[in-house]
């Protein structure tokens, strides 16, 4: 017999996502899928002028700002086959790349680890051991006896005054936490670090986009910033160098702390290597852009079929027909309907009616549609990301891929196979090895703008025009969870159709067309659960994809409706 | 001393982006004081931190359902705040709360946290706020101004 489990919500973050599996001798046997709220930003966008969309599509998610913003400007400029100044590139990418960071720090350390680390134990380390156990695994300045003793101070006066706050409704003590106290310390001492180093991102971020949270500097056809070497008030050199500076930080922190600690957290648990692959079909687009046509870039894309690096298939952009004719999305198990019954429909045809139906096991039980890749589903992001770079022969890619793999090895005291990464823990370990290619991505986007401007190259903006009559454009991004692109129609110089296929819509997505599963879905199959009340192990599955609902889905009617048995903080 | 009026909300969602648009028109009416920094935190979390932790007394303006009526005005403070937001009432206050929670751990909360807030009447799909809860942006702003004006860094009206 089999126990239904419905965990809702499932994220620590922004949005809404219920999981409902069925699990039989102590392993899941089937899954769902379900966005529970109605995203309908597209609807907001029709009839509006093109320039603004980026504005407007950056407010769809809170933890996805920037990388609406650049999509929906890359879309119009699709559409317009307007080519982007370099100057404009560098700095979209430097913003691309430090936001990225941001997130997969923040992802691994404040939202993810915290289902493999077990802060109550942490309560119990030696901290001269976890020194001696740190520093044999790298010379992090961070990484002293004396830090480990004081954070052991602040941890036992936090957990002491009951408001445990991002650390309530762990699963403490579960059986399935296999950390000793002493990793459990090094890990909850470097959540406190990596609070601070978020916030270089963040600066970054800040900078080079006028203002945080929400960037200003976009602009259909490049950014806004002026730039010049004697002025106060636009992009001067010493920002600039101030810039260099937290780079070099952020660079030292993923090197010596989160590339070791997913190295380390993965040796303990590499059990779950053998648990999570899912659908092994990924899809990945290049993405960091050097030229102003949107042709060379510094990080590959493409299509891989089965886990199999040899059918890899490269993107060579979003102007690839291979890309562009290959999306469709269907709506057979999600509660829109398309007019005259239409089977899957490509995007630029995309229609957004809601049909809410209630949750239907067999029928439509989602708010989020379900995106194919030439009929089939596909899995996206940092892990995808990482396999179409190491089967394209991307160096920095197997760089820090290998960096990872001897690590685990060693201290593992075994071989991990490439294919181990096809799993729960192969997609952090793809996310940290994504954050050092990506940190190198925004280091030679600092070169390369420091360069372009010693050239005399102050160009950051190209005027926009829009023709009579109907184009259509195809902005595409590798986000931080993957493939993000934005579809849009223009008439007249009005937006006459826009969808947006995100990253988790394609990870999240329902059974499709063909009545196939998606990515989660596959992925949760077979996953342990030792305790049904305490489904710690779906939740492991589920955040190594990083979730991200708000923009995932298309509002809240539903909240009455479901089922809360187990909840997830 | 620094001082941060933060507003959050989504404003592709009607009243739901209440606190957005009351710090704009706060920052259109009123001149600062140096000490004082309007910023617009949208529903974004972690990115805040930086601004919170940097922050001295934290005044947050947002849609919050608390047992008032539809287009009623609530003002929490202290302790009421984190402990609010974990009922989460509000779709975005994970973000909020976590970030509070952070800080309180890595020892840099600030010093005080206000939170004034308008039940929102809708949620639908719209770049508009309701006209009962546009009503409330007057009151709001008098009240942001009252905290701020008690904290010694009271605003100028703009000519």
């Amino acid at each position: 017999m089999a126990t239904r489990i419905t965990i809702d919500p499932i994220t620590r973050i922004e949005g809404h996502l219920r999981i409902d599996v069925e699990v039989e001798n102590g392993k899941v046997s089937k899954s769902w899928s379900s966005g529970q709220m109605w995203r309908g930003v597209e609807q907001i966008l029709l009839g509006r002028d093109p320039r603004d969309a980026w504005a407007i599509t950056q407010r769809i998610c809170g933890v996805c700002t920037t990388v609406h913003a650049i999509t929906s400007v890359r879309s119009i400029e699709s559409a317009l086959d307007l080519e982007v100044p370099l100057n404009a590139q560098y700095i979209r990418n430097m913003i691309m790349t430090a936001h990225a960071l941001h997130d997969h720090i923040v992802h691994f350390y404040h939202l993810s680890a915290l289902d493999w680390v077990d802060v109550v134990s942490a309560l119990k380390a030696d901290p001269a051991k976890t020194a001696q156990l740190a520093e044999s695994l790298s010379d992090w300045d961070g990484n002293s006896r004396h830090t480990f003793e004081d954070v052991k101070k602040r941890l036992a006066t936090f957990v002491g005054s009951g408001q445990l706050g991002p650390f309530a409704n762990g699963y403490w003590g579960h059986p399935a936490m296999k950390l000793t106290p002493e990793v459990n310390l090094l890990a909850v001492s470097h959540y406190l670090q990596a609070l601070e180093i978020q916030r270089y991102c963040s600066k970054i971020v800040a900078t080079l986009g006028s203002k945080s949270p929400h960037i200003q500097n976009m602009a259909v056809g490049g950014v806004s910033n002026p730039i010049a070497t004697d002025s106060q008030s636009v992009l001067t050199i010493e920002r600039l160098l101030l810039i260099k500076d937290l780079i070099d930080k952020l660079g030292s922190f993923i090197r010596n702390c989160y590339l070791v600690d997913v190295s380390a957290i993965g040796a303990f648990y590499s059990d779950w290597t053998a648990y999570g692959a899912g659908i092994t079909d990924y899809l990945s687009m290049p993405d960091v852009p050097m030229d102003t046509k949107n042709t060379q870039f510094m990080m590959p894309g493409g299509y891989i079929k089965g886990g199999d690096l040899s059918t890899y298939k490269p993107i060579a952009g979003s102007h690839d027909p291979y890309w562009r004719e290959g999306v469709a999305e269907s709506v057979k198990h999600s509660w829109y309907n398309y007019s005259n019954g239409a089977g899957a429909l490509h995007p630029w045809k995309g229609e957004t009616n809601a049909h809410y139906t209630d949750f239907q096991d067999e029928g439509k039980y989602s708010w989020v549609k379900s995106p194919t890749f030439y009929g089939k589903p596909a899995q996206v992001g940092p892990l995808a990301n990482v396999l179409c770079g190491v089967a394209a022969g991307h160096q920095p890619t197997i760089k820090y891929l290998n960096t990872v793999v001897d690590t685990v090895s060693s201290l593992a005291g075994t071989k991990i196979p490439l294919t181990a990464l096809h799993s729960t823990i192969g997609r952090h370990a793809a996310r940290a090895v994504r954050s050092g290619v990506i940190y190198e991505g925004l280091q030679a986007n600092w070169q390369a703008l420091m360069e372009n401007i010693a050239k005399g190259d102050t160009k950051t903006f190209n005027r926009p025009t829009f023709p009579k009559g109907e184009v259509m454009g195809v902005g595409a991004h590798e986000a931080p969870r993957g493939v993000l692109s934005h579809w849009s129609v223009i008439k007249d110089g009005k937006i006459s159709n826009y969808q947006a296929v995100v990253p988790t819509t394609w990870n999240a997505a329902p059974r499709n067309e063909d009545d196939h599963i998606g990515p989660y879905e596959a992925a949760l199959l077979g996953n342990p659960v030792a305790d049904p009340e305490r489904p710690l192990e779906v939740l492991r599955t589920v955040h190594s994809f990083d979730p991200c609902l708000a923009c995932a889905v298309h509002l809240t009617d539903t909240e009455n409706k479901t089922v809360v048995q187990v909840k997830a903080l | 001393m620094r001082v941060v009026v933060l507003g959050i909300g989504n404003t592709l969602l009607s009243d739901e982006g209440f606190g957005v648009h009351a710090v704009e028109a706060l920052e259109k009416r009123y001149d600062m004081a140096d000490e004082v920094e309007i910023i617009d935190g949208g529903t974004t979390g972690m990115e805040l931190f930086g601004d919170i932790q940097e922050a001295d007394h934290l005044v947050v303006v947002d849609a919050v359902r608390a047992g008032q009526p539809e287009g009623g005005i609530v003002r929490l403070t202290g302790d009421e705040v984190p402990a609010f937001f974990k009922t989460k009432l509000s779709p975005h206050q994970i973000g909020l709360s976590d970030v509070l929670a952070a800080l309180r751990f890595a020892g840099s909360e600030p010093q005080s946290v206000v939170l004034i807030g308008v039940k929102p009447v809708s949620l639908d799909l719209s770049m508009e706020l309701t006209p009962k809860v546009a009503a409330c942006i007057d009151p709001v702003l008098a009240m942001v101004v009252e905290e701020l004006t008690a904290l010694g860094v009271a605003p100028t009206v703009r000519a």
